[in-house]
C-alpha cells in the first residue's frame, strides 16, 4: 500500500466489482419495495445484473499484449488475468442464482441474492489484489459471504450444522494465514505490496543485504511466514491437508451453493494463490521460494489419491462431488507444480486457468441436477437414481455428459482441459506426477460411471413419473450440456485467451 | 531501541498468544469458546502488525492501516459467527463441534 493522490480515472479499474455492489442493493431494494417479489424473479433479476456487469467488464477489458499498471495506491491489477478469472466467477454466480430461484426448500429472499454478489464481488477483487492488506480484506469479505450462504436453511439442521463448520475451519485457517501475512509485513521491513516484497526478499538486493544485517532472521520469519499463509490457500483451494471441511459442508450447504463453492470459490483460491506466490515468491530468485515450488508436488498428488479414493465409498451423491472435486482441485495443484518448475511458464498458467474455466461448467450443472433431483425424490442416495433414464431421459443424459466431462473422456471439454494440464506437467519433465494423475483418472472413471450406472443399469421405480424440474434449471443444465460439447470444437479461442491472461499476469 | 524493549520480545507474546489462541480453538469443545480463541489469535496478529511498524517503519500508515482493517472483519466474522452458533443452537440444543455429526461417513 503506498499513498498517492488519488486518481478518480482508476476507478475505472474496478468498474464491473463498483457495478456489483451497487446491483447487490438494488435486489435488496427491490425485495424491500415490493414486498418480497416472487423469488424466481429475484434470481432472474440477479442472473441480468451479472449478465450487465460482465458487459462493463467486457468494455473495460484490457488489450492483450499490453502491460497494465497497478492503480488505487497498488493494490489492484486490472490485468487480462483478472477479466478473465472475473468472467469465471460472474458466470458461475449467475448460474447459482438462477437454479437458487428454482431451488424452494431454501427460501432465499433478497438477502440470499445480495450476498451471493458480495462474494462474487470480492472473488473477483481476490483475483485483481496484489497487496497483502487486500489480498486478506478480499478472501474475508467472499468467505463471510460464504458462511451465511453455506448455513442459509436456518430451519434445517444439517444446513445450520455446515454453515457453522465452515464457519469454525475457516476462520481459524483465515487467522493462521493473517499470521503469516504480518510475518511477512515484518520480515520485508514493513512492505505490503507483492513486487516490494519480492524485491526484499531476493538474496542480492541491496535491501535484504542492509534487513539481513540488521536482523539476521529475515529469511526464517518470511519462510515461516509462507507456510502459513499456505495454509489459507490450502484451505480455500481444498487440498489436502486442509480438505476435511468440504464433504460436510458441500453436504449440508443447499445444493446451488454448493455448487457455487466447489467451482467459483475454489477458482479464487486458486486465483489469488498463483498471484500470490509468483509475485511476492518467483521461483529461483529468491531461496524462499523454493518452498512453494517443493511443496506443490507432494500436494497434488495426496489431494488427487485422497479424493478420489474416498470417492469410491461414497453413497451421497452430494458427498460424491465433495470427494470429487477435492480430487480436482488435485490436478489444478498439478498445473501449479509445471507453474513452479517449468520453463514455459505461460502455458502452465494457461492450463490452470482453461481447467478452472471447463471445470466450472460441468460441476456447476451436475449440482443443478442433483440440486433438482434431490428435492424431487426427497433423497440425495446414488442408488435413488436408479431408473433415471426412463423417468426423465434428457435430464439423464446431461448428468451423463456432466460425469463423463468431469473424467476426462474425449468428446467433451473437460478432456481438452485434462490435456492442457497433462502436457503442462510432461512439458516440466514432471513424469511421475504425470503418471500419478493418470492413474487418478482411471480411478475417478469408477465413481463418476457409478452414477450412470445407478440412472441407466438399475431398475428402479417402473412406474414413476418424470421428474419436474424448474424452467430456470432446465435452461441451465440445457445449454451447459451443449456448451460440453460445442466447446471442445472451438476450444482454441478459449485457449488463446487463457494463454493471453497467462502472459498478461507474468510481464 | 525504543525504552530498551527490544523487537523480538514482542513477536514472542505475539507467538505464544497465536499458539494459545490456535490450542482453545482447536481443543475447546464449545463453539464460543473457539470464537475466543480465533479472536486470541487476531490479537497476537496486531500485536505484531503494530510491533513491526513501530520498529522499523514508523513513517508509513500501512501497518497502522492493517491494524485497523483486522479489528473491523473480526468484528464481522465474530458477528456472523455468532449467528450461525445460534441457528445450529436452535436446531440441535447443543454447540460442541464434536457433538455435530449428522453428516459422517
Amino acid at each position: 500500500m503506498t499513498l498517492t493522490q488519488f486518481n478518480p480515472l482508476e476507478l475505472l479499474a474496478v468498474l464491473p466489482e463498483l457495478a456489483l455492489v451497487i446491483w447487490a442493493l438494488v435486489i435488496l431494494a427491490a425485495d424491500l419495495i415490493t414486498g418480497g417479489i416472487k423469488r424466481r424473479t429475484l434470481g432472474l433479476l440477479t442472473a441480468i445484473g451479472m449478465v450487465g456487469v460482465l458487459i462493463i467488464s467486457l468494455i473495460t477489458m484490457p488489450q492483450a499484449g499490453q502491460i497494465t499498471p497497478t492503480v488505487l495506491g497498488a493494490l489492484i491489477r486490472n490485468d487480462l488475468y483478472t477479466f478473465v478469472f472475473r468472467t469465471i466467477f460472474i458466470v458461475a454466480g449467475a448460474i447459482t442464482a438462477l437454479i437458487a430461484g428454482d431451488f424452494k426448500i431454501a427460501r432465499a429472499g433478497g438477502e440470499f441474492y445480495a450476498l451471493l454478489i458480495l462474494a462474487t464481488m470480492s472473488m473477483c477483487v481476490m483475483a485483481a489484489s496484489v497487496d497483502i492488506i487486500m489480498l486478506y480484506l478480499a478472501t474475508e469479505a467472499a468467505s463471510i459471504s460464504l458462511y451465511l450462504l453455506a448455513g442459509f436453511m436456518r430451519d434445517t439442521p444439517r444446513s445450520a450444522e455446515a454453515g457453522m463448520k465452515y464457519f469454525v475451519f475457516g476462520a481459524v485457517a483465515s487467522t493462521v494465514m493473517l499470521f503469516g501475512l504480518s510475518l511477512l509485513y515484518g520480515a520485508s521491513g514493513g512492505m505490503t505490496g507483492y513486487p516490494p516484497l519480492s524485491i526484499v526478499f531476493q538474496q542480492q538486493s541491496p535491501s535484504t543485504i542492509a534487513l539481513v544485517s540488521q536482523y539476521p532472521d529475515t529469511f526464517t520469519l518470511a519462510s515461516f511466514g509462507l507456510l502459513f499463509v499456505m495454509v489459507g490457500f490450502m484451505f480455500k483451494t481444498s487440498a489436502v491437508p486442509f480438505h476435511f471441511w468440504s464433504p460436510d459442508v458441500y453436504e449440508g450447504a443447499p445444493t446451488p451453493v454448493s455448487g457455487f463453492l466447489s467451482t467459483a470459490s475454489k477458482a479464487a483460491g486458486f486465483a489469488v494463490m498463483m498471484r500470490f506466490i509468483y509475485y511476492a515468491f518467483p521461483p529461483g530468485l529468491s531461496p524462499v521460494s523454493n518452498i512453494w515450488v517443493v511443496m506443490m508436488q507432494p500436494i497434488a498428488i495426496l489431494t488427487m489419491f485422497l479424493g478420489n479414493l474416498l470417492a469410491v465409498t461414497q453413497t451421497n451423491i452430494k458427498r460424491m462431488l465433495a470427494y470429487s472435486s477435492i480430487a480436482q482441485a488435485g490436478y489444478m495443484l498439478m498445473g501449479a507444480t509445471a507453474f513452479g518448475w517449468s520453463a514455459d511458464r505461460a502455458d502452465a498458467l494457461a492450463s490452470i486457468i482453461f481447467y478452472v474455466g471447463t471445470y466450472m461448467i460441468c460441476n456447476i450443472a451436475a449440482f443443478a441436477i442433483v440440486g433438482a433431483v434431490s428435492v424431487h425424490l426427497g433423497s440425495e442416495n446414488i442408488t435413488d437414481f436408479a431408473g433415471m433414464s426412463r423417468r426423465s431421459p434428457y435430464l439423464a443424459l446431461a448428468m451423463v455428459g456432466c460425469m463423463l466431462s468431469l473424467t476426462g473422456a474425449p468428446p467433451l471439454i473437460g478432456f481438452i482441459g485434462k490435456l492442457f494440464v497433462f502436457r503442462a506437467a510432461m512439458n516440466a519433465n514432471l513424469i511421475m506426477l504425470m503418471i500419478v494423475g493418470i492413474i487418478n483418472v482411471l480411478i475417478s472413471v469408477y465413481y463418476y460411471l457409478g452414477v450412470t450406472r445407478a440412472m441407466y443399469s438399475d431398475k428402479g421405480d417402473q412406474s414413476a413419473p418424470a421428474i419436474k424440474i424448474g424452467s430456470n434449471t432446465t435452461w441451465v443444465v440445457g445449454v451447459s450440456s451443449v456448451a460440453l460439447v460445442l466447446l471442445t470444437v472451438v476450444a482454441t479461442p478459449f485457449w488463446n485467451l487463457a494463454l493471453e491472461a497467462a502472459r498478461s499476469f507474468l510481464s | 531501541m525504543l525504552n530498551g524493549i527490544p523487537l523480538y520480545w514482542y513477536l514472542i507474546v505475539a507467538a505464544a498468544m497465536f499458539c494459545i489462541g490456535l490450542y482453545g480453538a482447536l481443543a475447546r469443545t464449545n463453539a464460543i469458546a473457539v470464537l475466543m480463541g480465533v479472536e486470541l489469535m487476531l490479537n497476537a496478529v496486531n500485536i505484531n502488525l503494530l510491533a513491526f511498524w513501530r520498529y522499523l517503519t514508523p513513517e508509513s500508515p500501512a501497518g497502522l492501516a492493517f491494524a485497523a482493517f483486522v479489528f473491523i472483519v473480526a468484528a464481522a466474522e465474530a458477528a456472523v459467527g455468532l449467528a450461525l452458533i445460534i441457528s445450529v443452537y436452535r436446531n440441535m440444543n447443543s454447540i460442541d463441534p464434536e457433538k455435530l455429526d449428522l453428516m459422517k461417513l
